[in-house]
């Protein structure tokens, strides 16, 4: 009992990191189709430049607390805005000349963007891996029983509140402004959504930046709370959000969600019931399965086959 | 700026500056972190900031500049019509044709040229890392080519079935049970010589085997869900290498498997190697060659049987199944034969070659089966063209020996300094390839298809009238 509560106030953290991650792949999945397989690596670069300017304030302001504090709300903003700029980037510069052409060029030409992204980062910023000081140590002991201590750490409560937070204002833009609906309208009918005077290649640009935006929040999450991060970390955690979306169902929103709690939650109780070894088999497995059993995922629509 | 241009009227100047001055706030928006500041660690592990403005500012320069002159190229090509290009003539059929036989012919005399000119020691590196690289990857490419150039089945782990014919064959020319089973049934010197021959079609047969165990499962997956199951299994081959010890060494891999023999003779200095019984001075190029000649004759019937394949009616229906696969179902085509026979077949020829690296590199590590080099494959073939055999030997060419040529540029330590190694920038330029190939060429270079069947006369297929990938 005591580990399985553990377990799931971890897995909720993690499953919130892979959620926010997720929601990229399914707003650009839902809008123009395409697996944007480069988005694993927006998220690792996220991270980075969140270290960068967490230790260029501390090295400014020091390490006290509020130094932190300040130091991390920095990184957060600063690393939304650099993602964001190199997510608009991508596919001003990848994407956006492919959308005509034949299915295979954009997703080919993502994963050309994914292994330049990957080792850009490596000749920019080295191979080795980049920790951070330790911080937000302390945590809120909540009970104990037989010498078990379950505690949640003051980072794991950060990281689910301002997910939570941003999970909110993410929907209110979406559902209630001109924006979101544009966006809905688009992923409906990009010529009918252009007819009626709405700017498609505006609209598109914008998702990526949103994605990319909550893709920078995870980064910085990502950061905090494992404190390393190193040039190969977009790859499996964008698979297993590619996943989450996947299962929640593509196109989504709330499915994203879901799905990336789920897969959170299935891997950390993976890691502590059965093989820590075999964690990321298990999340590619529930992809395979998931997409060949359910491939409508659990809040998609099905897809029809028109001839 | 403004002197490289000649003097023009309609060259908007002010607008090309503004869109440079753009690029170039973007490119400082972008790396003014990534690469104006880099993370170091001191010798007592502290992290610290690097600032590097000299390297940003280059960069940022690199971009303004760069902006300015595809501006400018663009604006003063704007006014000119483009010259249409005439719909693949009888022409192109016919140099692929001719320079395809050329080709071969070449290659076989590749290994006596490079000899003759480097000399003994220094023609290794060309037949071996230039030679033999490549043919793995021509095969890889041709083989993956029958999955996705002509089935329309994209497979992001093709990788799994070369990691299957490499495990195939390592597992079983080092086991002890059958090594002693051979001992004590033919003789103790026969294994270890013959290992390679016998394990090599095993190792085919066993992939083509792997090939439809994981194509049953995504029979009715399409397009880019295909794509990632397909990724999905490929790594999950290579977590259970790594992760199941006792039977694959883990991380740690397969070491000393035996090299294949020249049909019973063994490329060593002893009385019955292969120099002493064919008089003449022992050197390890002698097996570099050999291996050469392996893989070129195992590429060559990879490339045969393709070609012959798409002329039977499997091969017409793997085609058919590309281009619709709802049409290809209400003619009466058995879409689950037709896939898993495409999927089997492909991996059949990835095994071979698998089992035929295991040889080769006589160490294999799940390292060398991670998804960059699945990723890799499916560019040579989509560089290629897909469905274009030449296509794939240019695009190898290019991909691989571009690659490897990078480790040759030693000379530009000279410019850079001491610290600039050319060959880490080669996965950058790889990546860069495959976006910028996409947008000047989504078709590849060799998008012209010659039709399997025809009435009366070949008449060249334009690319822009197929469409892949909706398998």
């Amino acid at each position: 009992m005591e580990v399985f509560v553990q377990q799931l106030i971890n897995g909720v953290t993690l499953g919130a990191v892979y959620g926010l991650i997720a929601i990229g792949y399914t707003m650009v999945f839902g809008i123009i189709g395409m697996v944007n397989f480069a988005h694993g690596d927006v998220f690792m670069i996220s991270a980075f430049v969140a270290l960068i300017c967490f230790m260029a304030v501390t090295a400014l302001a020091g390490m006290t607390g509020g130094a932190v504090f300040l130091a991390l709300l920095v990184a957060l903003i600063v690393s939304m805005i650099v993602t964001s700029l190199f997510s608009w980037t991508i596919e001003r510069v990848a994407y956006r000349k492919l959308r005509g052409s034949f299915r295979l060029a954009p997703l080919i030409s993502a994963i050309g963007m994914s292994i330049l992204l990957m080792n850009f980062v490596q000749v920019a910023q080295g191979a080795r891996n980049k920790p951070i000081p330790p911080i937000m140590r302390d945590t809120i002991r909540l009970f104990e029983k037989d010498g078990f201590v379950v505690a949640i750490s003051y980072k794991q409560i950060l990281i689910i509140l301002v997910t939570a937070l941003l999970l909110g204002i993410f929907w209110y833009v979406v559902q209630k402004t001109p924006l979101g609906r544009a966006q809905r309208a688009c992923e409906q009918d990009q010529k009918m959504a252009a007819l009626l005077g709405i700017n498609v290649d505006r609209t598109i640009a914008v998702t990526f930046i949103m994605g990319a935006a909550l893709a920078a929040v995870a980064g910085t999450m990502f950061l905090t709370y494992y404190g390393v991060v190193v040039f190969s970390d977009g790859f499996v955690p964008g698979v297993k959000a590619f996943t989450a979306a996947v299962l929640g169902g593509i196109g989504s929103l709330p499915g994203a969600v879901l799905g990336g709690m789920l897969i959170g939650l299935i891997e950390t109780f993976w890691s502590a019931y059965f093989s820590i070894d075999y964690k990321d088999v298990a999340a590619f497995s529930i992809l395979a399965i998931v997409l060949i059993f359910m491939p409508q995922g659990l809040l998609g629509k099905p897809e029809v086959e028109k001839v | 700026m403004m002197m490289e241009a000649p003097a023009r009227e309609p060259v908007n100047f002010v607008g090309l500056l503004k869109d440079a001055v753009f690029a170039a706030a973007i490119a400082f928006g972008l790396f003014s972190l990534m690469l104006g500041l880099k993370t170091d660690q001191t010798l007592n592990n502290q992290m610290v900031l690097v600032p590097r403005p000299g390297l940003l500012f280059t960069v940022v320069g690199l971009v303004f500049v760069g902006r300015f002159l595809i501006g400018y190229w663009q604006a003063i090509n704007a006014g000119k019509i483009k010259k249409r290009k005439a719909a693949a003539t009888p022409l192109a059929l016919k140099i692929e044709k001719y320079g395809t036989a050329a080709f071969v012919g070449f290659l076989f005399v590749y290994p006596m040229m490079v000899l003759g000119t480097a000399g003994p020691s220094g023609a290794i590196k060309w037949i071996d890392n230039f030679g033999i690289q490549i043919l793995i990857y021509i095969m890889l490419g041709w083989g993956l080519n029958i999955v996705v150039g002509l089935a329309g089945l994209l497979d992001l782990g093709y990788v799994a079935f070369y990691a299957v014919g490499a495990y195939s064959y390592a597992l079983l020319a080092t086991s002890e049970p059958v090594k002693e089973f051979m001992a004590g049934a033919i003789g103790p010197t026969f294994w270890p010589l013959w290992a390679f021959w016998i394990c090599l079609p095993v190792a085919g047969i066993l992939a083509a085997f792997w090939g439809v165990l994981l194509g049953f499962p995504v029979l009715r997956l399409r397009g880019d869900y295909l794509a990632i199951v397909t990724l999905a299994f490929g790594e999950i081959i290579r977590l259970v290498l790594i992760n199941w010890v006792e039977f694959s060494g883990g991380y740690a891999g397969i070491s000393s498997i035996p090299r294949p023999s020249f049909f019973g003779v063994p490329f060593n200095a002893t009385e019955s190697g292969f120099a002493a019984t064919f008089g003449l001075e022992f050197t390890p190029i002698y097996r570099t060659i050999f291996l050469f000649y392996v893989i070129l004759i195992l590429a060559l019937i990879t490339a045969v049987v393709s070609t012959r394949l798409r002329r039977l009616p499997v091969g017409r229906a793997w085609e058919a199944l590309r281009e619709d696969e709802i049409a290809c179902r209400s003619l009466g085509i058995n879409t689950v034969n037709t896939k898993l026979t495409a999927f089997a077949i492909g991996a059949m020829f990835g095994g071979f070659a698998g089992a035929f690296f295991a040889a080769r590199q006589g160490f294999i590590s799940p390292e060398s089966f991670v998804f960059l080099e699945s990723a890799q494959i499916l560019a040579i073939v989509v560089l290629g063209g897909m469905g274009s055999l030449l296509g794939v030997v240019i695009a190898s060419i290019l991909l691989v020996g571009g690659v490897e040529l990078l480790r040759e540029l030693d000379f530009l330590k000279a410019y850079f300094g001491d610290n600039f190694d050319p060959a880490q920038y080669r996965m950058l330029i790889f990546g860069a390839c495959m976006v910028l190939m996409m947008l000047w060429k989504p078709r590849g270079l060799i998008s012209v298809r010659e039709p399997s069947v025809f009435l009366k006369e070949k008449k060249a297929v334009s690319s822009d009238l197929v469409k892949e990938g909706h398998g």
